[in-house]
């Protein structure tokens, strides 16, 4: 009895620190929002106002092009290592998905950072994009393979005995059979890169300007957060506290829609 | 290719085929590719110091990069104190919840939301954790350093080391909840039936049964609190040097291999001084890396038996 209570105690006094922060989070953040705070631009210290529309705009960018990298490149190679699970490549880049899914995020950072920022003489988001991709990749993958593995292998055998070639089984049998569970694959690790602050330190650095320019530095949410959070002035942390409260809505909107994705499919990530 | 054209495929169609299981395999090579690559480009980016320092790096006390003097000593000393300090706190808190949910309560909608809320630890990012820390949870440290006479600086170690708790207790919870859950229920019908109580099957049944499973979770944990950067970068205060007491170590400010890095990269003036940064990057890679295999290992090896 007694060790169920200490058991019952320390599993729920956990939620306690999460719950503090999420409303601690809110009741900052959520009076900064309103319109002129997400089409503006920040502030100088002293002025009153000011957005984050190039954090916002920054943010979406830069995931944006991660995505179009890292989706068709990990499927491709989650389907691969799920469809030959026996080959020496397979156990190789099945190796290299366990590491790079523990690679620290500012590693990847001072990689990118001798790939493209250095060649380039620049910081640009397109690095920034990069460093992201990286960090999306082993989430795609996993989530690809898995959900693969768990489609009958009858399906397949079916389409091949009508005669369909092996790529158009993939593309029109096993993908949109199993897409539901890829999917919740790439909205966890956008909700995963959103966030991820420390691989944009060295690659899309930062900018206070709106730019759209992927060869120029750009700002996003996570580090505009950084910069404005440990800066003196408290104007610009209501502006971090802002955007804190924008950047965790999103995390919490791309989870709900994991949740209900995997919820569908068993997909364990 | 024989099967191939016992199919009568075109040969558009032949070459689509081929193609397409060539991408697939460039793709799985392409992975290969960005870790040996990661690996290389630390590597010999920190050649410069690794030559000019040599091993002796990773135990030199002093850093400072104005008089060129590079040891990696009080960041290895950071990194391991914030990390083993929130290994040790978090715990408790991760094998209860593995219990709860794996044994006790494994169904239900309370069952459901604590899982939920667990798996909501994780994802909330590591910047909002720092900010948070910054502006709330400093100010209560500081009222409690006062109150056991230390130098209340606030941030340092011990907060870092309360954030990270949070932040690594779902990734060894969720695994435990999965393993205790594979503990075999005819172990625990048959110890039942001899007479045990809930507490003896727990710790002599599932206990024994899931520890190796247990203890890579515990790994994986390490693993992130090792290499995590923004919530420890804004908290532990960013000192290189080595406090003098033991009480200032804990609880006054520090640095890890990390945080190091995310302060200092873009100011590293000269060749020196970057590499010997990177060189940090590697150490945290290699450190990492070897961590998470291990417990990849253990992982994999339980859930086959």
């Amino acid at each position: 009895m007694i060790f169920k209570g200490v058991i019952v105690f320390f599993a729920f006094l956990m939620t306690v620190p999460l719950i503090i922060i999420l409303v601690y989070i809110i009741k900052q953040g959520i009076f900064q929002v309103n319109w002129h705070f997400l089409t503006g631009v920040p502030a100088p210290v002293g002025e009153p106002g000011g957005g984050i529309a190039n954090a916002l705009l920054g943010s979406f960018l830069m995931v944006l092009m991660a995505a179009v990298v890292a989706i068709p490149v990990g499927m491709a190679a989650g389907i691969y290592l799920s469809e030959n699970p026996k080959t020496k490549l397979a156990y190789y880049s099945g190796l290299c998905v366990d590491i790079l899914q523990g690679v620290p995020s500012i590693v990847v950072g001072i990689v990118v950072y001798f790939w493209i920022v250095k060649p380039l003489g620049t910081f640009s988001a397109i690095s920034g994009s990069i460093a992201l991709a990286i960090m999306m990749l082993p989430i795609v993958i996993r989530s690809t393979e898995q959900t693969l593995k768990l489609l009958p292998d009858s399906l397949k055998e079916a389409a091949l005995s009508l005669g369909v070639p092996y790529h158009r089984v993939i593309m029109k049998v096993i993908i949109p059979c199993g897409f539901a569970g890829i999917l919740s694959g790439i909205t966890l690790s956008v909700a995963r890169v959103i966030g991820e602050t420390a691989p944009l330190l060295f690659t899309a650095f930062g900018n206070p300007y709106l730019s759209a320019s992927i060869t120029k530095p750009m700002e996003s949410l996570p580090h505009l957060i950084f910069t404005y959070a440990t800066s003196p002035y408290d104007d610009w942390h209501n502006l971090a506290w802002g955007a804190s409260f924008i950047l965790l809505m999103f995390v919490l909107l791309l989870n709900i829609i994991t949740k209900l994705l995997t919820r569908k499919w068993k997909v364990q990530l | 290719m024989e099967n191939n054209k016992r199919l009568n495929l075109s040969n558009a169609q032949l070459k689509w085929e081929n193609g397409f299981k060539r991408v697939l395999i460039a793709m799985s090579a392409l992975l290969v590719l960005v870790i040996v690559g990661v690996l290389a480009t630390l590597i010999v980016e920190s050649l410069p110091s690794i030559k000019s320092l040599g091993i002796g790096f990773l135990w030199g006390k002093v850093w400072d990069p104005v008089s060129n003097v590079y040891g990696a000593y009080p960041f290895l000393v950071g990194t391991l104190l914030t990390s083993f300090i929130a290994l040790i706190i978090s715990i408790p808190f991760s094998y209860a919840i593995a219990i709860y949910l794996g044994e006790y309560n494994p169904k239900g909608w309370l069952s459901d939301l604590l899982k939920n809320t667990i798996e909501l630890i994780a994802a909330v990012p590591s910047i909002i954790y720092g900010f948070w820390g910054l502006f709330v949870l400093v100010p209560i440290i500081r009222t409690f350093e006062l109150k056991i006479h230390v130098a209340p600086y606030g941030i340092g170690v011990f907060t870092s080391s309360l954030i990270l708790t949070i932040m690594i207790i779902p990734y060894a919870a969720s695994l435990g909840i999965t393993l205790i859950r594979m503990v075999p229920s005819p172990l625990k019908e048959g110890a039942y039936a001899l007479g045990a109580t809930r507490w003896e099957v727990i710790r002599r049944v599932i206990m024994p049964y899931t520890r190796s499973g247990l203890f890579a979770g515990v790994l994986l944990s390490l693993g992130r609190a090792l290499g995590e950067t923004m919530a420890v970068t804004m908290l532990i205060g960013n000192t290189s040097a080595i406090a003098s007491t033991f009480k200032d170590v804990i609880f006054g400010p520090g640095n890890t291999m990390a945080s190091v890095i995310a302060n200092e990269f873009t100011e590293a003036d000269h060749t020196q001084y970057l590499s010997a940064l990177i060189e940090l990057g590697l150490v945290l890679f290699l450190v990492t890396v070897v961590i998470n295999l291990i417990g990849k290992r253990i992982i994999t090896r339980f859930t086959n038996n």
